[in-house]
């Protein structure tokens, strides 16, 4: 018999084998299957969510200017501008004002941010679908405000976001900068911090590095330098719930060795059969290492499946609030589907590795009982 | 140190891998001594037993291990986004004294575990465990370098710290660094590529003989070695200069990236398997003489043979290809 050949019975063999004894297999399967689900998940929904924030922060000014006073952010003066302006290299220089406030009614932060451009009208406000939301508003009704000293100032809501920019508009307030300063007593002659266009993106590290030397108490922030920190981050927190998962691995592969080591007595037998009719220990081990490849290959691939829906198809529900931030405002999209073969190869490193060490000592075990001892009982 | 999930991933697989290795070295050291097959003592048996259990063991370390090596090199160039500085995995792996040592010795370690797995294939074939001392003794040479591995990786990984400036692949592999990797990017690269396509050629013709004479293995090994050198030295030097069609730029690693197809995978795996299959038909030579394997040695090594100039032939073809729809014309 050829060597494919003697494979293709062995795996028949097994197969028929692992049917037989359907209820302590698939305990193992659906075990196995949740561990792959819940360390898949983690990592495709990190995956996903630090691909989302890079295509957010694409559009993220080159480099924002912020003023720093004992260590804090603070308003940043606006003729700070004509110094920057005065680089070599810098397009262009604007004012940003932009902050949060925290609404006891409905217990939820919002972002306020005067956009660019006029948006509406003075005492006019845009939400995010978020706001909308929580505060139960829609386009024409009025949202009170508590200003800096105290009064009560309404709103009106002029404009509800699309709920496709959902992601970084949940928890936004759009207003004019009259408005803004009047709620938050910002004096006119500053701005929450600056933004700087660079004409040569190579360049922004050196105009970094000359406003820093220019303007000593200013802390210049490029959008690599975010989107570092962001990947670092999202890393960071799946590493994190990676290694708290790492007790539900060991559980399940003490598990796994358990269900391995435990030969019944009707499987002792049958191998010991399998030897005494010829089966090599080489054979029996094959047929070992069949079944812990058909039982981790299936496992595996329901796991990888299942944490796809959960992740790409359901939101991924469970591990929203950890990976996700802590805002009461939380955004409802869907993550743009995607799955590389790194991860892939990460995950048969984290799962199938140790299922495999933990497995071999027993089916070696097995493989090498003595066909006398076990017919003799 | 950064806790990312493929660094979690190469660590364990790593811890595992030297475990199963520690214990497979203890049994090693005890068959060595007392291996001895006319005896019938318990000792005997239960060694005879165990030997199962080690080859097994060993097979599974030393297919983690090859796997292990790319996903190292693919870990690395994940990373670079974290520093500033490194656009790819030269800058990650040079972010400490610890990255370089670390990749050269996951490649030696390929090599010796796929060496290790073609003697073990052949052991498995007589029924006398022919090869039993030599794969043993062969082991523990590279237990060692496989925990000397897991340690200068481990404190790869732990020295890592996001943020730190580091020189990435333009300084590194420039002209104006003294070491190693950037003399060999200096070799005049027409020569280099001439010398690689004549080492594929001999191999390819060395090859073809044994397969239809039956002879000329060491002829064959030793092109085969020649072949993994030039084709190393050429993989930082000539090749990366017409994939990226720039003649100052000599980075291994970003070709690995998805502008240029991936295709320094390719690149890797069909020299780094070339070289295990051709090594191991040498490594094999020495064994015909055994009554036991004298009919299936020479079938082993004609199937290494044929898998080496498919793998070969592939890494000349990828190469051949890149430099003529490469926009760059040199000499």
């Amino acid at each position: 018999m050829g060597g494919v050949e003697k494979q293709r019975c062995i795996i028949d063999f097994t197969l028929s084998s692992l049917l037989r004894r359907k209820g302590k297999n698939g305990a193992l399967l659906v075990v196995y299957t949740l561990v792959v689900f819940l360390l898949a998940s983690v990592m495709l929904f990190t995956q996903a969510i630090r691909k989302e924030a890079a295509a957010v922060l694409a559009d993220a000014p080159e480099l924002v200017v912020q003023r720093i006073v004992a260590g804090r952010h603070d308003l940043i003066p606006l003729d700070y501008m004509g110094k920057i302006g005065a680089i070599r290299g810098v397009r262009a220089v604007s004012g940003r004002l932009w902050g949060y406030y925290y609404d006891p009614l409905f217990g939820a932060n919002y972002t306020l941010v005067v956009p660019e451009e006029q948006a509406g009208g003075l005492g006019e406000i845009a939400v995010g679908q978020g706001v909308a939301r929580s505060s139960m508003a829609s386009e024409g009704n009025i949202m009170p405000f508590h200003t800096h000293d105290g009064r009560l100032v309404s709103l009106t809501v002029a404009r509800v976001l699309p709920a496709s920019t959902e992601l970084v508009s949940s928890d936004l307030i759009l207003l004019t900068a009259e408005d803004f300063r009047m709620l938050f007593g910002v004096p006119a002659g500053v701005a929450t911090d600056l933004v700087v266009a660079v004409a040569n993106p190579a360049e922004v590290p050196t105009i970094a590095a000359k406003i820093a030397r220019l303007l000593p108490d200013t802390r210049p922030i490029a959008r690599s330098e975010i989107l570092r920190t962001y990947d670092a981050a999202f890393s960071w927190r799946s590493g994190i719930l990676l290694a708290i998962l790492a007790g539900a691995l060991l559980a399940f592969l003490i598990f796994a060795w358990d269900k391995a080591t435990g030969l019944s007595a009707e499987e002792r037998r049958e191998i010991g059969i399998l030897k005494a009719v010829g089966w090599e220990t080489g054979d029996v081990l094959a047929m070992k290492f069949w079944e812990g490849s058909v039982i981790s290959l299936s496992a595996f691939l329901a796991g990888v499946v299942l944490a796809y829906l959960h992740v790409f198809v359901a939101a991924a529900p469970l591990f929203e609030p950890v990976l996700k931030g802590w805002s009461v405002l939380y955004p409802r999209f869907r993550l743009t589907p995607s799955l590389d073969f790194a991860q892939l190869a990460v995950l048969f490193f984290l799962v199938v590795v140790p299922y495999a060490v933990a497995t071999i000592v027993p089916a070696w075990r097995a493989a090498t009982v003595d066909p006398d001892a076990v017919m003799r009982g | 140190m950064i806790l990312h999930p493929a660094i979690i991933a190469l660590l364990t697989g790593s811890l595992l891998t030297s475990a199963m290795l520690l214990f497979a070295s203890f049994f090693a050291v005890r068959i060595i001594r007392h291996w001895n097959l006319t005896s019938g003592s318990e000792l005997q048996v239960s060694l005879e037993r165990r030997t199962y259990l080690i080859a097994t063991v060993m097979a599974s370390a030393f297919a983690f291990q090859l796997l292990s090596l790319f996903l190292f090199i693919h870990t690395a160039d994940t990373l670079c986004t974290l520093f500033s500085g490194a656009m790819c995995a030269a800058g990650t792996l040079n972010l400490n004294r610890y990255g370089y040592p670390a990749l050269l010795l996951k490649l030696a370690n390929f090599i010796l575990s796929g060496l290790w797995l073609v003697v073990n294939h052949a052991d498995n074939r007589g029924y006398d465990y022919p090869l039993i001392r030599v794969k043993y003794r062969l082991l523990l040479v590279i237990t060692p370098l496989v925990l000397a591995e897991t340690a200068v990786q481990g404190l790869h990984f732990l020295a890592l710290r996001p943020h730190v400036i580091t020189s990435c692949c333009g300084s590194l592999f420039g002209a104006a660094q003294r070491g190693i990797a950037p003399t060999l990017a200096l070799l005049p690269v027409v020569p280099l590529l001439a010398a690689l396509a004549v080492a594929i050629v001999l191999t390819l013709a060395c090859g073809g003989c044994l397969l239809l004479k039956g002879r000329g293995e060491y002829l064959f090994a030793s092109c085969a070695a020649l072949t993994f050198a030039l084709g190393c030295v050429a993989l930082v030097s000539a090749i990366p200069v017409y994939v990226y069609a720039l003649p100052a730029h000599h980075c291994p690693f970003c070709m690995l990236h998805r502008e240029y197809g991936h295709v320094g995978y390719l690149f890797y795996l069909t020299l780094l398997g070339g070289g295990v299959v051709g090594l191991g038909v040498g490594a094999l030579q020495p064994f015909r003489g055994i009554a036991s394997l004298s009919a299936e040695l020479p079938l082993i090594q004609r199937r290494l043979t044929l898998t080496a100039l498919i793998l070969y032939g592939t890494f000349g073809g990828l190469a051949l290809w890149q430099v003529m729809v490469s926009e760059l014309r040199l000499g």
